[in-house]
This record gives C-alpha cells, structure tokens and sequence, in this order.
C-alpha cells in the first residue's frame, strides 16, 4: 500500500502540470490542435485516477484550455468531485472551473445543492467564498429556492468578508428566485447601515441594480441613502447612490429638489472626476424632472454646462466623452444652454475618435437653425465620403434624416435642396437604411405640394437608373428607395415631363432581380402612369403604349412574389379590355373610366389612426359571426385545409389560424384578402420596410468604389443650393452696406420664411377620435428577469408566500390539491353561500399547508420600530433588539441616540454596563463590555445609532440589564456645557428572543410529533381577537400561520431551537389563548409576559 | 453589471476571459474576436470609452478598456456602471497583479491564469463589484495563499520540488526523456 502511494507520488511528478501545459502549447506553435487533442487525452486518463490532486490538475489544466474555446463541459462530474474536496487547495480550483464552464441550465447543478450548502455553512471563510463566487456565475432557479435561507444567514455572519459576499449573492438569488425578495428585503436594508462599509457599499450595489428596473419600489429607502450619502466618504459607493437617486427623482420631485445643494455642494468640492461627472448627471436629472418650479434652477442648469464645457475641451478624450454624452441630455430640456457651446461641438464633430464624433452627432440635433441647417448638412455628407466604417455611415444618414425632419421640418427653408440631399444619399454605396430614405421621399412629397413636379423629376432619374440599386454588392438595402420613386412618379404622374419614358423604365431592365414589394408597388404604378398617357388622347400613341406595356407586363405575372403575380394579372387583364375598346374606337370614354381608377388625393394617415376607428353601433367584435364548425365535418376540413395550404405556401400564412376563421367559402375570404392587399398597398404608410434587409445586414459589406457610375447627369447636387443661398447672401451684404443695419435682420427672416406649404398635420383620423390619448404600448420583456422583481416591498403581502421546500413536496402535494378541488367544487354546489365563503378561506390556507405563512405579519414584525428606553431634556435613547439565529444565546441590540435638546451638541457620549453572567454585552473579541464610548457627537435635531451584541445565558427566562449613558451637552444659546447622567433598565422578554421564522415543517405536523408536550392557556377578556392577533404578531414576535375566522394559530421558536404553537380563539366576551411548548420554562415565562403587558 | 472582463494581448490571444453571462464557448471566441477587433484599432489617443459591439449587449452596454504595454483589459458593462469608476477598477486590478507578481508582465498572466482569477474574484462577485480597496483585496488573496501553503506542507514538498526543477532551465530534451525506468529503478529499492 505504501508502496502504491509512492509510487503514485513519484509517477505523479512527471505529469504535466499547468505551467507544462502553457509551455507545451507555446512550443507546438505550428500543430497546437494536435498538441491540445493529446493533452486532452492525457487528462482524461488523469481524470480517471482516484488521486484528488491529480484530478485537481486535470481540472486546472481544463480550464485554461476552456479560455482557449474548448469545451469542458463533459468533466462537469470531475469538476464537481474537486469542488467537494476537504482541501481548500483543490476546492478552490474545482470551483473556478465550475464558474467558467457551469451555467444556469446545467443539469449537473442539482447534485451541487448540498456540497455547496456544506461549503457555505464552513467553519472556514473562505471556503464559503470561494463557494460563493462561484455559484454567483451559475445560479439556477432550484439551486437559489434551496439556498436562498442559507445565504440569508450569511448575511449576518460575524464576519464582513462573508456579509460582502452574502449581499451581493443576494441579488443573483433575486433574479432567480424572485419570492426571495419580500422576506430577504428587510435584512438588506439593514445591511445599509452596516458597520464594515465594504457591505454596506455592497448592499447599496444590490439595491441599485434592484431599483435601477423597478426604482417606484424603493422609493421609501431614499432618506437612508440620503443620510449615506451625505456621510460617507467611499466615492465608489458614493458614486452608486447617486445614480440610484437619478432614477429615483423622476418619480419624486420632492426628493429632487432636497438633493440640489448636497450635488452641487459635492460638485464644488470633489476632486474625483468619476464623483465630479456622477453629480453632474444626477443634477441633470432632478433639473429635467423638476423643470417647472424651480426659480433658481437656471443658476444650477449653468454649472452644469460650465463644468461639462471643461470636461469637453479637457485633453483627456475620456472626459471629453462623457462631457458630449451628459450634455445631450441636457439637450433634451435646455436646448438654449447647450448651444451657446456650438462652437465646441463642431469641433468634436472632427475629432479623430469614433466614439466622441457619435455623441457630438447626437448634441448636432439641438444645434441646427434655419440659418445653418444646410451648412451642417453639407459637413455630414462629407464626413459620409471620407468615413470607413459603415456603422458610422449609417449613423450618419439616419442623423442626417433625423436633423431636416425634426418638428416636421420645421428648419428646412428649400425643400428641393432637401430632395437633392435625400436623392444624394440613396446613391450613397453599401448603407441599410434604404427604408428610411424610402419614407422619407414619401413623406415630403406627400407634405409639400409644392415638391412634386421637383420630386417626380428626381425620381424619374432614380428609376431610369435603377440599376444602380441593383449591383450584386450585397449587404445594401438601397432598393427601397425606388419603391418610393415608383410611388412618386405614379401617384404625381402628372407632373411627369416624359411618361412614356418612366413608364418604360419601369418596365425594362431587371426587374425581377428586386425585392417583391417593390415589383408589386411597379406594377401598380405603372397603372396609373398608363392612365395618365391615355388621358392625353391620342389614341394611336394610346394603342402602341398598350400593347408595348402588356408584352412587358408578361416577365411580372411570372414573378414569383405571389402579390406581384396576382396584380399583374389583374393590370394585364385590365390593359387588354383597355385595348380592345381602344380598338373599338370607344377611346374618350374608357380613358375617363381608367381615370376614375386613381382618382383622388392620398393624404397622410395618422399612425394611430386604424386603432382609433370607432366600432360601429351594434357591431359585436366578439361574437361569432357564424359558429364554429363542428369537428364531425373534420376530414372534410382537412381535404379543405389542404387545397389551402397550397395555395397559400407562397404567401406564408398561418394555416391553423386561417382555419379557425373560415366559416364561410375559401372564396370569399380570398376576395377579402385581395381587397385588403389593394388597400394597403395603395396606402402610403403602409410600408413593408423589412422584408429584404433582415437577411442581408450580416453580409460583410465591401464597397466598390464607382465614382463615375454614380454621377448621373439630372441629379441637382445639393450645393447648388448651399451656393445659392450664399449669393443670396452676399448680395444682401452688399445691399446691407448700403442700407445700414437695421434692416439686414428683417430681411434675413423674410427671406428664409418658408417659401412652400408643409401639411404638418400628424395625419387623418377616423371621425370623432382624438390624437391625444395615452395609448403607449409599454413593452416589458418578459424574458427579464428584472419583471418578475417588480415588487412592491411596502405593501404587505395579501397572497401566499413563496413555497420553500422540495420539489418532490411540491409535485405530491399539487396532486393531491387536485383532487381536494374537484372533490371540493363537487361537495360546493351543494353548499349555502355562507359555508362556501368559509370553504374558500379554508382552501386559501391548504395551498398554504407547510409553507412558510404570510408574510404580512413576517414583514410587520420584522419592520420593527425602536422602544424608548430612557429620555431627558436633551437626549432620548431607543432600542430594539435582533435574535441572531446562527448563535442560539446572542442578539444584537440596535442603540438609536437622538438629540431632542434644544440647540445644543452632545458628545462625550458613553454607556456604562452592569453585567452579570446571565446577560452582558460583548466587544468584538467576545469578551465581556462594560462600557462603550460613542466617537461621534450628535448634532442638535439629528440622531446616531450602534449596535452591542448581546449575550444571554438563558434565553427562555426574561432577563434585565441596568446601565447608565453620560454625556455631555453643549449648549449653543449660551455655551455652557452640562454634563449628565442617564440611568436605563433594558429588560429582555423571552418573546424578544423569537426568530420570526415561519416553522420548517407544517404546523399540523409538528403539533403531531409530540414534540410540544406542555401547556398552558390564559383567557383574556376586555379585547378583541384583532387586537390579540396584532399584539401577538408585532409584540410579541410571533408568526401568524393560519387564520380562519376568528380563530387563529401563531408559531414562535427562538434560536435554541425551542417552539412553541399558540391557539387562538374568540369567545362570546373574551379571547382564550392555548400554547404547546417544547420548554416548560419558555411557556410559563411567555404566559407571564402576556398577563404583565396585557395588565397594562 | 458588468457582463464579461477579457484580457488579451496585442494580438487577440486570450490571456483571461470571464463571462458573467452565459455564452457557449464559441460564442465566447468570437465576442473576444469582436472586441479585439473593435478595440486594436483604435489609437491609444482616443477615449477608454467603446460602443457597438454587436455580440455582446446591445445599446445599453459599453465596452471600457485600459491598454498596457502588451495587454488590452475590457470590460464590458451595463448602464448602471460609472465609466469612470470602471476606468479606475481596472487600474486597482492591473495595480493589484502588479503587487502579487512583482512587475506584472503578459507571462505572468500565460502561466498563472488561475491565481489571476482568484485576484479577479476579490474584486468583481457575478458581475457585481466586491471591493475597491486593494489593502483589503491584498490582504484576502494573502490569507487565502497562506491557507494553500498550509494544506500544501509536507505533502507538497515532493511536487514543489519537481516544479522547481521543471521551472530550472533545463534543457528541453531532458525534460522529454523517457522515464519509464526510472520509477521501475525505485521500486526495487525496496522500503
């Protein structure tokens, strides 16, 4: 056996450890794959050995391979069997492979459950850590319901280390498990006045994550992290606070306006940056909050901008950064303020940093004026030409697009130098923003009538240069726009100086090689310039058209977009009957009756405007218009179903849904179909963008350059117009030279007035609807874990608590509520309502059955408010005091001194103990304290607090505890100082001890067991059973389980694992109170404690 | 939250990678891919400051990188990090690796990849940070090697002997030496 051992050790010398391994790899340059195959091989071998350190080698060597991209995920048995090893050596690496190669939905996890338990509850800390660490990497759902109690222990460990780790681990387990969060919630707040300010800066990072998606929860914590903030000197957890507090003001102007000065106090006086910009951002966000009924808030709104102006011409890009990015929020509100800094912000514009010319973009939006709209925009198209990367080109033409038509182009003076940009930008290579510009185009002739004829003249040479659009470059959606140009031209045929020729451009070329619905919107607009040539009269032109229109029209119906074949089918028809009557000689009145196709104005719909269609009197949406089929007809359905499936592959519909609703003949539903079709695809706003860019963006984009194809003659350039109105200009300046100044501003504006009409309006609306409603579909992503949080901790919980328990319960036990039910819904009709009501009380609490309670009276207790203990004329002391539950006789008790004097500063403050062996306070070493000196003074108004721990020899016998608190006065009206002495008698009640946990196992089961064998009753006359109730719960520390009427029961345990069960119920005139204990003592001593306080 | 923290050097190769979500190890190579890519072409003029990385996030997350000398460190967070705190995160952890390896350079991060998590996790705790002060981050990892030392004792001395020799410059061919006979030989020693 020794021998083997040795042999082990020695054999084991020579395997490779990790250092071998890196070394190996860096020396197999050239066959890496094959050197880490072999390797790969060695470790399974080594994985196979019994020897926990080789395995633990293995381990190590896997998860440097893992960085590498190897999967590891097959050793998840070895890894686990590391992690449980005794050694911490070994543990440690078991655990790190788990965090880099375990996820949530690992199905080994659950074999984790109880080593991890094992390793959290280690008397070494830092095995707990390490656990910890780890398991915040790979959390599931089951793994934080089973562990969720443990770590809440740890968040009173005595040791920080752990408390830091605990809070944090908190959060994951929230994600998780979001039931945690009512009864955990309490601890974590007191978690923010901890003692080591790492936790506390720990917890203040849990609750800002927490109230970063749901902030309306936490807005009672705000005085807290007020008081934190004004105190603490940690810039980290300081910079936290204050951006929790910048999510919190929109929701509380109040709060807002109390934060101003303490912010702009900090502004002034840090010198950290991070501190300095965090400041700034949160006074931004109370001044956009409160941006009504603040008189000076100007004088705030100007350090901002001042402090950011420095930020930005800082040399450190980083600030300069952040500096753009905190002023586009102020831009949102005070656009004045920000462009007094145009200046800077043109600047940034040519900065060489990608990051910095973004957000200067997004500060370009508030800057641009009539005035120099178009010079701004002359700047961008540059920087479009010389820019590389297509993020930032694409960046730019939607800010581009996103300057000119903000307020509904309120700042455009020329719309047809506007045409010229938009026309420039389509012919821009490689964007994916053809959709964009599409709608563009349609949107601004649609608005300007006095665009058209421009328009339709520039959209004309967009489709006779349709090719252009058509490369094979790919990754581009630049097609799109001639969807518009098509639109356009058709729609405004009219204005058309050649329609012959677009018509026929329309026609020629390659046209299948685009996108359907772009063909689709051709065909039908090719109609309507066919109309517009027939209306002309001339019939033997007529007659050629048709007939050269038709034969083209032939390469659509053949189409394989199923829209662009059925309209081209219909339009080919059309034109043949057209042609015929030409023929017949019947010409003026067929081309009337073809005009009358496409009479009338298209005018912008609002986008609200379908929602808003009012439902006609009478008109039942929900009502069957015929009844459903019965499912004796099935097969006959499916012989249906099928024929339709076919028919409708092409367009991709939803068979099962079209199912449902075809009651009537597939025929009428198809002529419904069409009808609809031809009224969306004639409706300007409706657009279908996306169609062809989803599978094109992830091409990698080449772009070629063709800088002769591109330049087609026709298209106006937009600096035409830019030099334009700079002639204009400088004549004015000569004539102002003349005229003096005065008149020069008059002028300017005049000139710049809009020269065309803009229908501005937001779009028709249905009779008698309104625009102004609230209807914003608020989009929650339901796979965010962050919804399931959204918890509203200052109401008490109504409903059930979360179950805490096995899975295995779980499953029996819904089966059997199962049965109960049915058994129960039989049993309930036979019943008069009053018995139902007390049923369904009943069945409530069933579900309820060994789950840990409501938790209404958890919250209460636990909420619990501080007790006077002594008081004088300048000081008042409270307290309240904590079981802790991992150490059976201790407590922690909470000190709340609060300066009630009046104007006066107490310091000096001191508390002297008379300890005796059955109760004394302990220092942190354990020892015995006798007296405790506060190093803070407490200013007038103003209060501390501390906390002792507390250790008790007995904790099922009342105990009392005298002490004395000196203390020094300093009187400030007349500066004298008074020193005084404070006698106090803190008596500890057995109920003061209870752990205000829910019992483990159901109530019924413990009062089963035996285990409570002694017993006591009192009867208590002159209340009521709400008020006992409410007593016992808040008082006296007791667990509400179960309530049915007015009978009730509690549960109480304190940490020496005693429990104890009280019965309550309500008699004619009094209350009887029957209790079952596992302690004589612990009864005797609580019987007393009611009758004592109830006498009072 | 800060999602993942990758450390590679001027060429893209890895040098640690954690992600505190779940990516599959593919994905893992290609974000670390991605952010080489984004990163190595920027100047060291420009700003720590990154946006757009397509994998990873979306609008709301940030890539904050720092560049030393041969190591990119990024991490990439959420909205609810400062930038600038993050900035200076990244300095007390180079800081730290500084002080535990005596003049940090890129081989102390090739071969010692693990104790360069276990400074990581004294800083940053699933994505959350842990501890700013790196008295006390030094302190924790001191503690925790003196527990490793303490477990290692006799035990270890073998195997800490033969790691010091493999750490010798010995010649490489040595190294490869067929050692079959060797543990043979030992065994006929008879204990």
């Amino acid at each position: 056996m020794a021998l083997k051992k040795v042999r082990g050790n020695i054999e084991r010398m020579f395997d490779k450890n990790l250092t071998d391994l890196v070394r190996g790899i860096r020396n197999s340059k050239e066959n890496e794959a094959k050197y880490i195959a072999q390797c790969m091989e060695e470790i399974k071998q080594e994985l196979r050995q019994e020897n926990i350190a080789v395995k633990a080698t293995a381990v190590a060597k896997l998860t440097y391979l893992q960085m590498l991209g190897y999967d590891i995920s097959w050793a998840g048995f070895n890894i686990i069997e590391v992690m449980s090893s005794s050694k911490f050596t070994y543990k440690r690496i078991g655990y790190l492979a788990s965090s880099q190669s375990f996820h949530t939905d690992t199905d080994l996890l659950m074999l984790t459950t109880n080593m991890i338990r094992k390793d959290l509850n280690s008397q070494n800390q830092y095995d707990a850590g390490v656990a910890l660490s780890a398991l915040a990497c790979f959390i599931s759902p089951d793994l934080a319901r089973d562990l969720a109690n443990d770590i809440m222990t740890l968040l009173s460990s005595t040791k920080p280390y752990l408390r830091k780790k605990a809070v944090l681990m908190m959060y994951k387990v929230f994600l998780r498990f979001p039931e945690a969060l009512r009864p955990a919630f309490p601890r974590l707040k007191d978690k923010l006045e901890d003692m080591d300010c790492g936790v506390q800066s720990a917890a203040v990072n849990v609750v800002c994550e927490l109230a970063r998606k749901n902030p309306k929860n936490y807005l009672s914590l705000a005085p807290v992290f007020f008081k934190l903030m004004t105190s603490s000197t940690n810039n980290w957890m300081l910079i936290k606070i204050i951006k929790l507090f910048g999510a919190l003001t929109p929701l509380e102007p109040r709060l807002g306006k109390k934060l101003i000065e303490p912010l702009t106090n900090l502004i002034h006086s840090t010198s950290a940056m991070s501190l300095l910009y965090e400041c700034i951002n949160t006074v931004i966000a109370v001044l956009i909050s409160i941006s009504s009924g603040m008189p000076n808030h100007s004088a705030s709104i100007q350090l901002c901008v001042q402090k950011l102006r420095i930020l930005i011409e800082d040399s450190d890009q980083n600030l300069k950064y952040l500096g753009l990015l905190a002023m586009s929020k102020i831009l949102k509100t005070h656009p004045k303020s920000v462009q007094a800094h145009k200046d800077l912000i043109m600047i940034c514009l040519d900065d060489k940093d990608e990051s910095i010319r973004l957000r200067a973009l997004d500060l370009l939006y508030g800057m641009v004026s009539k005035k120099n709209l178009m010079e701004i925009v002359k700047k961008l198209m540059v920087h479009m030409d010389k820019a590389e990367g297509t993020v930032y080109r694409d960046e730019l033409l939607v800010k581009i697009i996103d300057i000119c038509s903000q307020d509904n182009y309120h700042f455009i003076t020329s719309f047809e130098w506007y045409v010229s940009v938009l026309v420039e930008l389509a012919r821009v290579e490689g964007m994916k923003h053809g959709p964009l510009l599409a709608h563009q185009m349609l949107d601004v002739a649609v608005r300007v009538k006095a665009i058209r004829p421009f328009a339709v003249g520039q959209m004309s040479l967009l489709l006779n240069n349709a090719h252009m659009f058509m490369q094979p470059s790919g990754g581009s959606n630049m097609a799109n726009v001639l969807y518009a140009a098509a639109w356009i031209c058709g729609e405004y045929a009219n204005e058309l100086e050649k329609p012959e020729e677009t018509l026929f451009s329309m026609l020629t070329g390659k046209v299948h090689s685009l996108p359907g619905h772009i063909q689709a919107a051709y065909v039908q607009n090719i109609m309507k310039v066919l109309s517009i040539i027939l209306s002309k009269g001339d019939i033997q032109q007529s007659i050629k058209v048709c007939k050269r229109v038709s034969d083209k029209l032939a390469q659509y119906v053949s189409s394989g977009d199923l829209e662009v074949q059925e309209r081209a089918s219909a339009a080919l028809q059309l034109i043949s009957y057209i042609h015929k009557e030409l023929e017949n000689g019947d010409a003026d009145d067929i081309c009337i009756q073809v005009a009358y196709l496409f009479n009338g104005e298209l005018n912008p719909v609002a986008p609200k405007a379908q929602r808003k269609v009012q439902v006609p009197e009478g008109l039942d949406l929900d009502q069957w218009i015929n009844e459903p089929l019965q499912s004796s007809s099935e097969s006959e359905d499916e012989n249906q179903s099928d024929d339709h499936s076919n028919f409708f592959n092409l367009g991709g519909f939803d068979k099962k849904e079209e199912e449902e609703n075809i009651s009537s003949t597939v025929e009428q539903v198809e002529e419904n179909r069409k009808a609809r079709l031809y009224e969306q695809e004639n409706n300007p706003n409706y657009l279908k963008l996306n169609s062809s860019s989803d599978q094109t963006c992830d091409i990698p984009i080449t772009s070629i350059d063709l800088p002769t194809s591109l330049n087609v003659s026709g298209f106006v350039s937009s600096d035409k117009y830019i030099k334009a109105k700079k002639e204009k200009k400088d004549k004015k300046k000569s004539k102002k030279k003349k005229k003096g100044n005065n008149h020069f501003e008059e002028e300017e504006e005049e000139e710049i007035a809009i020269e065309m009409v803009v229908n501005r309006d937001i779009g028709e609306m249905p009779d008698g609807a309104e625009d102004s409603d609230g209807a914003i579909d608020v989009q929650k992503d339901i796979n965010d874990p962050h919804t399931a949080l959204d918890i509203d901790l200052d109401v008490p919980e109504i409903e059930r608590p979360p179950p805490v328990e096995e899975k295995k319960h779980k499953k029996k036990k819904k089966e059997k509520e199962k049965k109960k039910k049915s058994e129960k819904s039989k049993k309930l009709k036979k019943l008069d309502k009053s018995d139902q009501q007390l049923i369904e009380i009943k069945q409530g609490y069933e579900e309820a059955l060994g789950i840990c309670t409501p938790s209404k009276e958890i919250v209460q207790a636990e909420d619990l408010s501080f007790g006077k203990l002594a008081m004088d004329k300048y000081i008042l002391l409270e307290y309240k005091i904590d079981p802790k539950n991992e150490l059976s006789n201790s407590a922690t008790v909470f000190f709340r001194l609060t300066n009630v004097g009046n104007n006066c500063l107490i310091k000096n403050i001191e508390i002297d103990v008379t300890n005796s062996t059955a109760i004394q306070f302990l220092d942190e070493k354990n020892e015995p304290l006798s007296w405790y000196k506060l190093n803070n003074n407490i200013q007038c108004g103003s209060l501390t607090e501390f906390d002792l721990s507390l250790r008790v020899e007995n904790i099922s016998i009342p105990n009392t505890l005298r002490g004395t608190l000196t203390y020094m006065a300093q009187n400030f009206q007349d500066d004298n100082f008074h020193q005084d002495k404070l006698d106090w008698r803190l008596s500890l009640a057995v109920s003061d001890m209870f752990l205000k946990a829910a019992p483990s196992v159901p109530l019924v089961e413990l009062l089963c067991n035996g285990q409570l064998v002694y017993k006591s009753s009192i009867i208590l006359s002159g209340t009521n059973f709400n008020q006992v109730i409410n007593w016992f719960s808040t008082k006296l520390h007791l667990v509400l389980v179960e309530r049915v009427g007015e009978t009730a029961s509690l549960y109480g345990s304190n940490a020496s694992s005693e429990q104890l069960c009280l019965l309550v119920k309500s008699n004619l005139n009094n209350v009887s109170v029957e209790a079952k204990c596992t302690s004589q003592t612990l009864v005797n001593n609580l019987m007393n404690e009611i009758k004592s306080t109830y006498n009072l | 939250m800060i999602k993942a923290i990758l450390v590679f050097n001027n060429y893209g190769k890895p040098r640690l990678s954690k992600f505190y979500q779940y990516f599959n190890e593919d994905m893992q190579q290609q974000i670390i891919k991605e952010t080489f890519q984004l990163v190595s072409k920027r100047d060291d003029n420009v700003c720590n400051f990154l946006e757009g990385g397509s994998l990873i996030g979306g609008s709301d997350y940030k890539l904050i990188y720092r560049h030393y000398a041969t190591l990119y460190f990024v991490f990439c967070v959420d909205s609810s990090e400062s930038e600038l705190g993050i900035l200076d995160l990244i300095q007390v952890f180079v800081e730290t690796l500084d002080k535990c390896f005596e003049n940090v350079c890129e081989l102390d991060l090739i071969f010692h990849v693990d104790k360069i998590h276990y400074i990581l996790n004294e800083l940053v705790m699933g994505g959350m940070v842990l501890e700013t002060n790196m008295t006390e981050i030094l302190s924790r990892i001191e503690e925790q090697n003196k527990l490793e030392k303490q477990e290692a004792g006799l035990a270890g001395a073998p195997s800490r002997a033969v790691s010091a020799m493999k750490n010798m410059n010995i010649p490489q061919q040595l190294k490869d030496m067929k050692l079959p006979d060797l543990p043979q030989a030992i065994k006929e020693l008879k204990f």
